[in-house]
């Protein structure tokens, strides 16, 4: 099918994913409020299970998009969305898998956490698909309103709300640069649409060269604070810590790969023509997050709190994509991406799945001994902390290797040794809680005993495991897909310049 | 482009100047006597009934969303209705969809029992 956007009806088409995803999310909340009469604690699951099947019918919509080729809109319609799209679904899917049991176990299991975590997975859809900067602040702030709510789910822990608070403050600030920059960008070219972007500063026909700097910045770091770059970073532990366990793992996996999704498409193909210029803030942003945030997970004793400094860190990794801002690069962001929602998702899983009741056990001590008490559950953890450390028989490391050929394709030499020095240091903060798993023993015989993890819960870690392990020995299926997806996003911009970054 | 702003400018100079002319008039002009009941909050009307931290009831926060809905929903159906004629089908049915999300909505505040108030 063919799109030019001359009607509305063609948008209804190109936003088939989306709208079906809202209106699932709609009527799960309508089943949700109209079963609550009938008082049933048994029907309950039923409402996770709709909404995992709303996932899916979007995944299906999603497929049934890479039929369908548009240009012109402000939305895009390439396979650098659909790729995004199935890593945002996929990130979902693993988010509901998992919250299952714990929502029972926190008391807190509503249907209105799954809506909220459909109507965030929308948001985040739309920002990865936006091809007009105000579309792609209606899909931020979509995303982000439905992830301050979920961050202070718990009601009843005082650290929930005060890490909603916090994420609240601070992701509103984030919007108000991310916006302020959108308005002086649009002062200085007089377009908001991503395409014309390209055209306009390609030329170089610059009313107010100051201005676009100006407005440049802002957005930089209006997504620095999205997706969580050192020096940018200060709600992420605090926000990460506090929120419910699932809300975490889609923060560091959805949440963060839509923003990156959309940074990418922002940056590398629109601010194309001032490449030189951004470059150098992003190569000090990459530098810095990847140093910084690993330096400080050393320091962590809760493994939550460890997680997210790590996931801060992988920003970093995949911000060295974003500096070599070639097709290399764009094919390596997607596998990137890919691979680090599945070890990411699995390894909160693996949080959320030791614990006692309503108790979390996230100290380094409370997995003293867990590789011989619960052979199954720390292989699985130890299978995602190696992935993360990026190390060979994982995914992780063909993902690593592939930011490397992209940055050593841009000539980013000094950061691709950056890279590689921080992945050393993150050895021993992931090797770390290994060793504790398997070489210390467990306080007592039964430490571990009555940790049953859900089975919706199994099924999440155990895609996640295979997946982070079938990344290693069968990549080029998935590299081969992401390539093809990015094949289009940057022949416009190749054929303004004649340029070419790397091949 | 710059210059087509040009009549904003003056009109915000225009209200500047204006503001603190009749501030600044009263201010000279008009004779000044309070007394203990001229200074209080409200003039004329009740006194007042403690300090403004209490705690409210938290069904005013339901009602202020209730409130919000259907504000928003005027705010965006009245200009959608003045240009209706000139919006033909495809804006009505961009305004159903409106009306649609909103009535799911509804829908869900009154199962939940935000407009009962007990």
């Amino acid at each position: 099918m063919e799109l030019d956007f001359q009607t509305s009806v063609d948008y209804f088409w190109a936003l088939l994913p989306e709208i079906v995803l809202s209106l699932w999310a709609m009527g799960v909340l309508l089943a949700d409020v109209f079963q609550k009469g009938s008082r049933s604690e048994a029907s309950r699951p039923a409402i996770a299970w709709l909404a995992l099947a709303g996932i899916a019918a979007a995944a299906v919509a999603n497929v049934w998009l890479m039929t369908v080729t548009g240009t012109g809109g402000m939305i895009a319609v390439d396979g650098f969305r659909i790729f995004a799209n199935f890593i945002l679904l996929l990130a979902a899917a693993l988010a509901i898998l998992v919250s299952m049991g714990y929502l029972d176990r926190h008391a807190m299991n509503r249907g209105e956490f799954y809506v909220l975590l459909m109507f965030a997975v929308v948001g985040m859809m739309i920002l990865a698909s936006a091809q007009d900067l105000i579309l792609l602040f209606v899909g931020l702030e979509l995303m982000s309103v439905a992830i301050y709510v979920l961050v202070g789910f718990n009601r009843r822990d005082p650290r929930s709300g005060e890490a909603a608070l916090k994420y609240f403050l601070l992701g509103a600030f984030a919007s108000a640069f991310l916006l302020y920059g959108i308005a002086l960008v649009f002062g200085a070219t007089g377009t908001t649409d991503l395409a014309l972007l390209a055209e306009t500063i390609g030329t170089g026909v610059q009313d107010a060269p100051l201005l676009l700097m100006m407005g440049v910045g802002l957005l930089a770091v209006g997504f620095a604070f999205k997706v969580a770059a050192m020096p940018f970073h200060v709600w992420t532990p605090d926000a990460y810590d506090g929120a419910p366990t699932p809300i975490t793992a889609l923060m560091a996996t959805g949440v963060k790969a839509a923003a990156f999704a959309a940074l990418l498409r922002v940056f590398a193909v629109s601010f194309g023509g001032l490449h030189e210029t951004w470059v150098v803030a992003f190569w000090w942003l990459a530098a810095l997050t990847m140093i910084g945030a690993n330096l400080v997970a050393l320091t962590q004793g809760s493994v939550k709190r460890m997680l997210a400094y790590s996931s801060i860190a992988h920003a970093g990794y995949v911000l060295v994509a974003v500096v070599a801002a070639n097709a290399v690069g764009a094919a390596a962001f997607l596998f990137y991406l890919l691979v680090y929602t599945l070890m990411t998702a699995g390894a909160f899983g693996i949080v959320i799945a030791n614990a006692r009741g309503d108790r979390e056990r996230v100290s380094l001590e409370d997995y003293a001994g867990l590789g011989w008490q619960q052979p199954v559950m720390a292989a699985a953890f130890a299978i995602f902390l190696l992935s993360l450390a990026g190390f060979p028989l994982t995914g992780g490391f063909i993902g690593k290797l592939y930011i490397l050929r992209a940055a050593l394709a841009a000539d980013q030499v000094p950061l691709a040794v950056i890279l590689v020095m921080a992945s050393l240091i993150s050895y021993f903060y992931y090797l770390r809680v290994v060793i504790v798993m398997y070489m210390r023993p467990a306080p007592a015989a039964d430490t571990h005993a009555g940790l049953t993890a859900s089975r919706p819960l199994q099924v999440a870690v155990g895609v996640a495991a295979i997946g982070v392990i079938l990344l290693f020995f069968a990549p080029a299926m998935v590299l081969d897909a992401a390539q093809g997806s990015v094949a289009g996003l940057f022949i416009a911009q190749e054929a303004l310049f004649g340029l070419s970054r790397g091949p | 482009m710059i210059e087509s702003y040009l009549p904003i400018l003056i009109l915000l100079a225009i209200s500047v100047v204006n503001a603190v002319v009749i501030l600044g008039l009263t201010y000279l002009v008009s004779p000044y006597r309070p007394t203990s009941v001229k200074s209080a909050p409200y003039e004329s009307g009740m006194p007042g009934l403690g300090g403004t931290r209490d705690r409210f009831s938290v069904k005013f926060y339901v009602v202020a969303i209730l409130f919000i809905v259907f504000d928003v929903e005027t705010v965006f159906l009245v200009p959608w209705a003045v240009a209706m004629r000139d919006l033909g089908w495809e804006g009505f049915a961009a305004a159903m969809i409106f009306i649609f999300i909103l009535t799911v909505g509804l829908i869900y505040e009154w199962k939940k029992g935000a407009l009962e108030w007990d």
